[in-house]
């Protein structure tokens, strides 16, 4: 438990990046993940499941109102997770698994602080009407401190609740250990491709550009 | 340009910094709007009356109300309306104004950076990945890159905003801002193409015996998810899936 409280932390000050404060997307699963796993200790696989998160980020892009997933939070679970277990069968894919639920609740959770916010901003109004630089000023903090406890309080319960999950699957994990890598990247390199194509499918020779690239990547692989 | 009241360095730097937080209280109801405020306040200060003035809470208070833009582009915002304020424009005026900054801010800045920017340095990080590079030149790749550009983009904003006041329009004008998407997306389609399957060769560790399978899996997924975008949301299909896998390998 002593070692869930920095990823706590971690967990907080990255799911306040990925909206409230300051949007430098620290929060990105390729640096997240990649955080969390450096605290205890095992960077480079913190890389390799944070690049394997933002295959599916790419898809779930920040705009405006709209709904999307939260993987500041969800990154320092699965990038935790994937640190703290030896390499096993399943340890990867189940790793990614979770981060991508956690993804799902921290979703949840962001409506509920803007609801939050949205309930303060009424109750407030005629303050704010009135030009109140402490209420206008109080909002905001207001706002910017449920955002870092809720990240913070996220993480720990997601990993209070991950780490023993993680445990009973991976003590009845019966496929082979190649089936379950190549399941989990076939999954992450379709969201990007299908995300690339999404992002760039209307730009000039895009499609040209996009399969000249794949061409590229390919035959530097044959020549590895 | 506008000429009116001098804005000194510190109020600049503490508009600036404001702006990192601009969507600390971002909500359903009044969107930016509060965030706004915030980001205004150190240069309505300035106003006749000082800080507490009737001209100030006025000010504060107009600007404080709802707003919707993207967060680096509202920037341009937060600048054009401190100095429309300061420029002693009728409050009227001001508000027309605001609603009508809205629309262009969220736009250009939908496609210039959560439709450009973001994911092409996101797939420039995965080539580094891919290419081999160490997990601080991948973290810096990204991060170095992204931004360079965010932070560049809110300065000219906020410098922009300042400079022209109402008349900001014409700084939305840039080239960089209206011709630069549709570059920036080529270049992640070509990156994009070359990062997937070395990033895919590096991380798929034990599975590389079955490479052709999953590269198979890869072309087939992506063509369905491409062609069905907008319809289906890919990472939840994935979601879906991957439960599915490991639920079979636990009760198998």
């Amino acid at each position: 438990m002593i070692q869930l409280l920095p990823l706590a932390l971690l967990g907080a000050v990255l799911g306040l990046d990925v909206v409230s404060f300051p949007q430098a997307m620290i929060s990105r699963p390729l640096v997240a993940a990649t955080a969390a796993a450096t605290l205890l200790g095992d960077p480079v696989r913190g890389l390799l499941i944070g690049a394997t998160l933002e295959m599916f980020a790419l898809e779930t892009l920040p705009f405006g109102a709209s709904r999307y997933p939260e993987w500041g939070s969800a990154a320092v679970v699965g990038g935790g997770l994937f640190a703290m277990r030896p390499d096993g069968p399943g340890t990867f894919a189940v790793a990614v698994l979770i981060a991508l639920v956690a993804a799902w609740v921290g979703s949840w959770s962001m409506v509920q602080v803007r609801k939050l916010n949205a309930r303060l901003a009424r109750a407030r109004h005629e303050d704010v009407a009135g030009g109140s630089k402490r209420v206008v000023e109080g909002l905001q903090v207001f706002g910017l401190t449920a955002d870092l406890v809720r990240g913070g309080v996220l993480t720990a319960a997601l990993l209070a609740l991950a780490v023993p999950t993680h445990e009973f699957v991976l003590g009845r994990w019966g496929s082979d250990p190649r089936v379950s890598s190549a399941v989990v990247v076939s999954l992450a390199a379709s969201v990007a491709a299908g995300a690339v194509w999404k992002v760039v499918h209307a730009a000039p020779a895009a499609r040209w550009l996009l399969l000249g690239g794949i061409g590229i990547g390919l035959a530097l692989l044959a020549t590895r | 340009m506008s000429v009116g009241v001098e804005i000194p360095f510190r109020t600049r730097l503490a508009m600036f910094v404001r702006m990192l937080a601009i969507q600390g209280s971002w909500n359903y109801e009044t969107l930016l709007g509060n965030g706004i405020g915030f980001c205004v306040e150190p240069a309505l200060r300035l106003l006749p009356g000082g800080q507490g003035g009737p001209a100030y809470r006025a000010a504060l208070a107009r600007q404080s109300q709802y707003f919707n833009a993207h967060p680096y582009m509202a920037s341009v915002a937060v600048g054009a309306l401190a100095r429309a304020e300061l420029d002693g424009e009728s409050p009227a005026k001001i508000e027309r104004f605001r609603t009508a900054l809205c629309g262009p801010l969220g736009s250009v800045g939908d496609r210039l950076v959560w439709a450009g920017w973001l994911p092409a340095c996101s797939v420039a990080a995965l080539a580094a990945f891919g290419f081999g590079v160490g997990t601080a030149g991948v973290v810096f790749v990204f991060l170095g890159l992204y931004n360079a550009g965010h932070l560049a983009l809110r300065a000219w904003g906020l410098s922009a905003g300042l400079d022209h006041g109402m008349k900001v329009a014409s700084a939305l004008g840039e080239p960089v801002l209206r011709k630069s998407p549709p570059y920036i997306a080529q270049v992640a389609a070509l990156v994009g193409g070359v990062a997937l399957p070395l990033a895919l060769d590096r991380v798929i560790g034990p599975g590389r015996a079955l490479f052709g399978v999953v590269l198979a899996a890869v072309a087939l997924g992506g063509l369905v998810l491409g062609r069905l975008h907008g319809r289906v949301e890919g990472w939840k299909v994935a979601v879906g899936l991957l439960a599915l896998f490991v639920l079979y390998s636990v009760v198998r």
